[in-house]
């Protein structure tokens, strides 16, 4: 009789490969390594950027050269050396836009590796793609549609051109240049990312979508996203990515922003996959992301991520509930396998009178990987009658993994009401020995009872988006059974 | 059908089965009863391919075939089916995705077609008819906060859904209200046919008054100390297991 042990299924867990490792040979433009401030001149140069953000970008770089890196979160790595990385690569044939014939056959190919060809993107149930390669959006589609309603979505390159009140009036209000230190060379050196701005009143009829990717070696990732919902409008944002298997690590410093204004709603859902490191953990991205969104009165903010990549992953989407009404939610899945590290959470802070915050984080950890969850809920003294509740569940798998919670309450209003539930369990010998009575085999039990697990974050995610986030918690943690 | 020869088990390197002989036909019910503790349940998972147990001496053969190296869910894929004294809990994962599941991996082992939506929709209601079961059950998440005579009727559920070959009812009654042990054990009846056998583990009558046996064993101490007709369980419940032991 074969045996299935624990042993084995941690085994198994940990032989799992990357499934997308693999790089596209794109031509590409890239600066020389190495950061000073005619680096930073020398970018926004390239992207014809007006005065005004120059400077700021140059403001920005000062800012970050009086900081030091950050060291409390629950991970260890070898630090990057900021010298040497190549801070801007563009993809160097710039293909127009109006027809996939003009697209690089290359760049074609890499999203048929992915399963998501535009050609399919386009007949998709209405999901405007803006696809970021390499820093550089090389395709918009859908732009029509959105256009008709007033809603812009574009490059955040192309919006400074052509949106520069908005851009200079919403850029860095929610996560200031003095924020933290990879906020503030995101500011210095943000390559590309996206903008979006919903009008008054405006019910985006699209989930509007970006695909990022990391691909080339040893470029560092800047992205910038700045979404703005005018009063009354509503907008759901999803952002995916995958990146092909390198062998030095690759940095990741995004910076998003959200603003909701009066009675306006965002939905940003973010689906991870940026390469973990290979088994031993060599490689994988560092993703350190700053993610924040304002909610002024009645505003509704919710993030909800699955994350399954990245050697080490830094994140706290956060909210300010500045508004009196105003509303955060955020749901998470965390899977760390092998010797990925994860330090991610939320900041939830209550400014406004009545204001609520819904915290959901389900971390699942196997292999020899770290999952910390870690969040912090402030009640301000004007934050009268403020909520919140928190539920932190954790699923080990295997004895060689941790999973770890730290949640911080600072409540200065004494009609708060503060909630907070955590869970740790193990799938059991006893779970998997039932599914497979029952005809179902390990990586199946195991995808099952995972997404079991997370059904509740998983069910906020927009439906074709859960389908692919259902099949990534499957590819990271299938073993080679069978 | 099933041939089970002087099988010896193994759990943390203390032996449980110490030699079992059983030979189930086509057609056939066979109950086991026996004092706690005396390895029916051993028995039961030992046949299902449980890896904690280790075989050390003897064979399982099922339709001619020696189980020997399979795994749990090949065996089930050849129609072994466990109804478990004791249901785990799958936070999350509803009945009705749970069976779907179990059903279509089972299809795709055998090379068969998933099931169709249409399908198996109509096969939930037929079945969930024949158990009454309520249809706002099946969207719940698998056995969590089930009273105790839920799980059994959920397993009994699965075993209508898969149509197994043999189906290993382990202390199904236990649990039961009076009116749901009618239900299930007419259930079981209705599921049994010539080409299918059965084998039912409990600690007492009642139920064999409804799915009455071709055959009765007493396991005591990991053997099977006596075997007999339908008459050998009244002849337990009237005096025990002392006189056998
Ligand atoms: N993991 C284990 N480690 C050690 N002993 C075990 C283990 N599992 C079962 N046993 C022992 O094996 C013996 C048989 O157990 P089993 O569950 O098969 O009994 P049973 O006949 O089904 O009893 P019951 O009627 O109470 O259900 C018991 O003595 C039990 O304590
Ligand atoms: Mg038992």
């Amino acid at each position: 009789m074969s045996k299935y042990t624990e042993d084995d299924l941690k085994k198994e867990l940990e032989t799992k490969e990357y499934e997308y490792g693999f790089y596209t040979d794109i031509e590409s433009d890239k600066f020389p390594i190495g950061l000073n401030e005619e680096v930073v001149r020398a970018i926004s140069k390239k992207k014809n950027e007006p005065e005004w953000m120059t400077e700021w970008r140059l403001e920005s770089f000062r800012i970050w050269q009086s900081m030091t890196e950050p060291d409390w979160a629950n991970v260890t790595y070898q630090k990057p050396d900021f010298q040497n990385i190549s801070y801007y690569a563009a993809p160097k044939k710039k293909p127009e836009l109006e027809s996939l014939d003009q697209v690089d056959p290359e760049l074609l190919k890499t999203f048929d590796k992915l399963g998501i060809s535009i050609d399919e993107q386009k007949r998709l149930s209405g999901v405007a793609v803006d696809i970021v390669m390499d820093s550089v959006s090389v395709a918009t589609t859908f732009k029509k549609t959105l256009e008709e309603k007033g809603i812009i979505f574009c490059p955040i390159s192309e919006a400074i051109q052509k949106h520069p009140e908005l851009v200079k009036k919403y850029i860095g209000s929610v996560v200031p240049q003095t924020d933290n230190f990879y906020a503030a060379l995101n500011s210095a050196v943000f390559s590309d990312g996206s903008f979006c701005y919903i009008p008054k009143g405006v019910k985006c009829p699209m989930e509007l979508s970006t695909y990022f990717r990391i691909n080339e070696g040893g470029t560092g990732q800047f992205e910038r996203t700045l979404v703005i919902a005018d009063k009354g409008s509503y907008v759901s944002y999803l952002e995916g990515c995958t990146a092909p298997q390198r062998d030095e690590n690759q940095l990741h410093a995004a910076v998003v922003e959200l603003i909701a204004l009066d009675d306006a709603e965002i939905k940003y859902s973010t689906v991870q996959n940026w390469f973990p490191g290979d088994k031993n953990g060599k490689g994988g991205v560092f993703n350190f992301v700053t993610k924040r969104g304002l909610c002024e009165t009645n505003a509704k903010i919710s993030w909800t991520q699955v994350e399954t990549g990245s050697a080490i992953t830094w994140k706290y989407p956060s909210c300010v509930l500045k508004g009196d009404n105003s509303i955060g939610e955020f749901f998470s899945v965390a899977v760390t396998n092998n010797h990925q590290q994860a330090d991610t959470g939320t900041k939830m802070v209550h400014l406004g009178k009545n204001t609520k915050s819904t915290i959901i984080s389900k971390g699942i950890s196997a292999g020899k990987s770290q999952n910390s969850y870690r969040g912090l809920v402030q009640i301000h003294a004007r934050a009268d009658n403020a909520r919140n509740f928190s539920q932190c569940d954790s699923l080990l798998m295997g004895n060689d993994c941790g999973a770890h919670t730290f949640p911080y309450i600072e409540a200065k209003n004494k009609t708060a009401k503060i909630e907070h539930e955590a869970t740790t369990s193990k799938i059991g010998e006893d779970q998997l020995f039932y599914c497979n009575q029952r005809g179902i085999d390990m990586d199946k039990a195991i995808a099952l009872i995972v997404n079991g697990f997370s059904k509740e974050v998983l069910n906020k995610l927009p439906m074709e988006f859960a389908v692919e986030a259902q099949k990534l918690l499957e590819i990271s943690l299938e073993g080679s059974v069978g | 059908m099933l041939k089970i020869k002087n099988l010896h088990a193994n759990i943390n390197d203390k032996e449980i089965l110490k030699g079992i002989d059983l030979d189930i036909k086509a057609g056939e019910v066979h109950a086991i009863m026996g004092p706690n503790g005396s390895g029916k349940s051993t028995l039961a998972s030992v046949i299902a391919g449980k890896e904690e147990y280790e075989v050390t001496k003897g064979n399982v053969i099922l339709n001619g075939e020696d189980l020997d190296d399979m795994a749990p869910d090949e065996r089930a894929h050849k129609g072994i089916f466990l109804s478990f004294q004791y249901p785990v809990e799958i936070p999350g994962v509803s009945v009705t995705n749970f069976i779907k599941t179990a059903i279509n991996e089972t299809r795709k082992a055998n090379k068969q077609e998933e099931i169709s939506a249409k399908d198996l929709l109509k096969k939930i209601r037929e079945k969930a008819e024949l158990l009454e079961i309520d249809r706002k059950f099946l969207s719940r998440s698998l056995n969590e906060g089930f009273s105790g005579g839920e799980k059994k009727r959920n397993e009994i559920f699965q075993m209508a859904m898969l149509e197994p070959k043999l189906a290993i009812l382990d202390e199904t009654d236990s649990g039961l209200d009076i009116d749901a042990l009618k239900i299930v054990a007419n259930g079981v009846n209705k599921l049994k046919n010539k080409d299918n056998a059965i084998i039912v583990i409990t600690h007492y009558q009642r139920l064999l008054d409804y799915i009455i046996p071709d055959y009765v064993h007493v396991l005591h101490q990991g053997k099977i100390v006596k075997s007999g007709g339908k008459e050998l369980a009244l002849e337990l419940e009237e005096k025990g297991y002392d006189w056998l032991k």
